[in-house]
């Protein structure tokens, strides 16, 4: 069903073991692209580490992690991110001493080394595309508010516009809805079924009804393995996933 | 126009602030201390290179190094090195037995110059040294470590390592570096004598010129993007990884930054002082500079340039006196500022400004509550205003 050119991210007997532990074990996956994946498992199931090992913040012990043919492992952090991988993390990371606007133009994709930091001008192109992202991820009316003084969902929000302005074509976040309200899971939930359109998502999520809304479909990770995978109605129904997860 | 003048300037405040500093280290001082006074103020001044480089690296990209004497040293040990070579000249070291070479040398029975002295001979090129030895040195070990991702403590420790090692080697090695003693004994400067009161003059408005720069040149680095990058590593440098920065070479830019405006530093202190010594390059040297930063304030340029010229002169003072206690003075200083005053001068600065603001705006808000005195109220506010 899935052709070679449409699998954007596969990843071949990945593994991690910290010191004999295998957090990580034989795991193999791919996302397609365009597609809304959720990785759900109990605590201390590996999927932050999966996360880590795609974006380069862990290195793996052994396996292969392939983006659009490429292979991301041994590659630079931010050799990865310019390559179209954005990570959003648990926690709102922020900057908290600067605008909404500067946390935005930090992460134009331009003059991002030092020589391109100093002749950096800020352009109507760059102001632009600062205020698109805005609009996205509801922050229009809050561009010169400093970063602090943000609501905790705001500051999710923003985060992901971060990840928006390098308009990355795999899209990673750790629970971003944690510590959210109603109104603004619904809201968040509407911004990434729309942003979905021209990029894969990889989502951790716990939140069930979150996930129901939103996931293509559902990858259960337990013990650094993959316990099950596919639809949101299949896993429900899966024996093994409500013994280790749904059912407590 | 406009724009240099907010971005190097920092705007009128940081326009005025740069102002006034100029007013005190190129009129008020000149014109109310002797040329001994002076000299001395000259020479804290060369200081206050590597505090305002401190501020850059510490202050703003968060990385305390705690060797910033090495890099001080080695622009002074570059300058002096022109200077000895050119007071060594075969007339001037006729009695030597051999002539021509430093008299140290000639005491350690070298017989000729060792081939990194050579190059020393040529003026542009030591001036080029004093930049680039201090630097291409930084870039080495910061690259080394930031790369690595050694930052803190680690770094501050190894820094310091740094900072032994070399003030033990060139005190190890009497023949080729002039060991403990150091450089002394320099004259000229392509046959202009350094010595007399008029160069001392000189002397003294080319460092308050050079740091003007330096902290103009400073200001400007940090109101481009570079400054918001720096800021927002400080805050969270996973965050900047993640959005696509390489964060060490960040570190190491700022780490070269500083080092290049200390080695400046190095160089004219040895041109108003007279000589140079490994005590300038070890591990005390390197602490008490950022101690100067810190009481200055290690966000600011100016108040690193005022905590220097405060702190070395209550160390003059201090030390004449009570040349035992400075010692304990000077730690004590440092636990206060780091527990009372975090900020440092600059930031009771901002505070005292805070306050004023608010005891103004209490004033007008009282004068309100009483329209009865119209007449009055108007030139108390006014004069309250002035003294303001």
């Amino acid at each position: 069903m899935t052709s070679e050119t449409d699998i954007l991210l596969s990843i071949e007997d990945l593994t991690v073991s910290f010191d004999g532990f295998k957090a990580v074990d034989a795991l193999k996956l791919s996302i397609d692209r365009n597609e809304l994946r959720v990785i759900i498992g109990p605590n201390g199931a590996g999927k932050t580490t999966v996360l880590d090992l795609i974006c380069g913040k862990t290195r793996a012990t052994h396996g292969s992690v392939k983006f659009k043919g490429h292979e991301l492992l041994g590659m630079a952090e931010h050799k990865i991110v310019r390559s179209g991988i954005g990570r959003k993390f648990q926690t709102p990371s922020i900057y908290e001493n600067l605008t909404v606007f500067e946390n935005l133009e930090i992460s134009y994709p331009h003059g991002q080394n030092v020589l391109g930091c100093l002749m950096f001008q800020r352009s109507d192109a760059v102001i632009q595309r600062i205020e698109r992202v805005a609009e996205t991820v509801f922050l229009k009316e809050m561009l010169e508010i400093e970063g602090s003084f943000l609501s905790h969902g705001q500051k999710q929000w923003l985060e992901i516009g971060m990840l928006l302005m390098h308009d990355p074509e795999l899209l990673m976040l750790d629970e971003p809805v944690a510590g959210m309200s109603p109104a603004e899971r619904e809201r968040t939930a509407e911004l990434l079924n729309r942003i979905c359109a021209n990029r894969a998502i990889l989502i951790i999520e716990h939140d069930m009804e979150f996930v129901q809304r939103i996931a293509h479909k559902v990858t259960v990770l337990h013990l650094g393995k993959i316990l099950a995978e596919g639809s949101m109605a299949s896993i429900q129904q899966n024996e093994r996933v409500r013994d280790v997860y749904l059912g407590h | 126009m406009k724009k240099i003048y907010q971005n190097v300037f920092g705007g009128n405040s940081g326009f005025i602030g740069l102002a006034l500093l100029s007013l005190l280290i190129m009129v008020v001082l000149p014109l109310s201390l002797d040329i001994f006074r002076l000299n001395l103020v000259g020479k804290y001044l060369t200081y206050a290179f590597v505090a305002v480089g401190l501020v850059f690296l510490w202050g703003n990209s968060g990385v305390l190094s705690l060797g910033q004497g090495i890099f001080f040293g080695l622009g002074g040990y570059c300058m002096a090195m022109f200077l000895k070579l050119e007071a060594s000249s075969p007339e001037n070291t006729k009695i030597q037995s051999t002539p021509g070479i430093p008299d140290f040398m000639d005491w350690n029975q070298i017989t000729h110059l060792p081939a990194f002295w050579a190059p020393f001979k040529s003026f542009p090129f030591t001036l080029l040294a004093v930049i680039a030895v201090p630097t291409v040195l930084a870039f080495i070990l910061g690259t080394a470590m930031f790369k690595r991702r050694v930052g803190g403590v680690y770094f501050a420790v190894i820094t310091q390592a740094v900072a032994l090692i070399l003030s033990l080697g060139i005190d190890g090695n009497q023949g080729i570096t002039g060991g403990r003693n150091g450089i002394t004994d320099l004259r000229t400067l392509l046959g202009w004598d350094i010595r007399t009161t008029s160069a001392q003059y000189k002397l003294y408005f080319l460092t308050c010129i050079l740091l003007l720069v330096c902290i103009l040149v400073s200001r400007y680095v940090l109101s481009t993007r570079i400054g918001r990058v720096l800021l927002a590593m400080r805050d969270r440098e996973d965050r900047v990884r993640f959005s696509g920065y390489d964060v060490a070479s960040f570190k190491v830019f700022t780490f070269c930054m500083s080092a290049a405006m200390s080695g400046i530093g190095g160089a004219l202190f040895v041109l108003q002082v007279g000589f140079i010594s490994p005590s300038l390059v070890g591990i005390v040297p390197s602490i008490e500079m950022v101690i100067f930063a810190a009481v200055g304030g290690k966000m600011s340029l100016l108040g690193a340039v005022y905590g220097t010229l405060l702190v070395n002169t209550g160390k003059s003072l201090f030390s004449e006196n009570f040349p035992q206690l400075w010692l304990f003075f000077m730690g004590g200083l440092f636990i206060a500022v780091v527990m009372f005053f975090p900020n440092g001068l600059a930031g009771l600065w901002v505070t005292l400004q805070e306050r004023l603001a608010m005891a103004k705006q209490r004033r007008q808000t009282r004068q309100r509550e009483i329209p009865d005195d119209g007449l009055e109220a108007p030139e108390i506010a006014k004069s309250g205003g002035e003294q303001i």
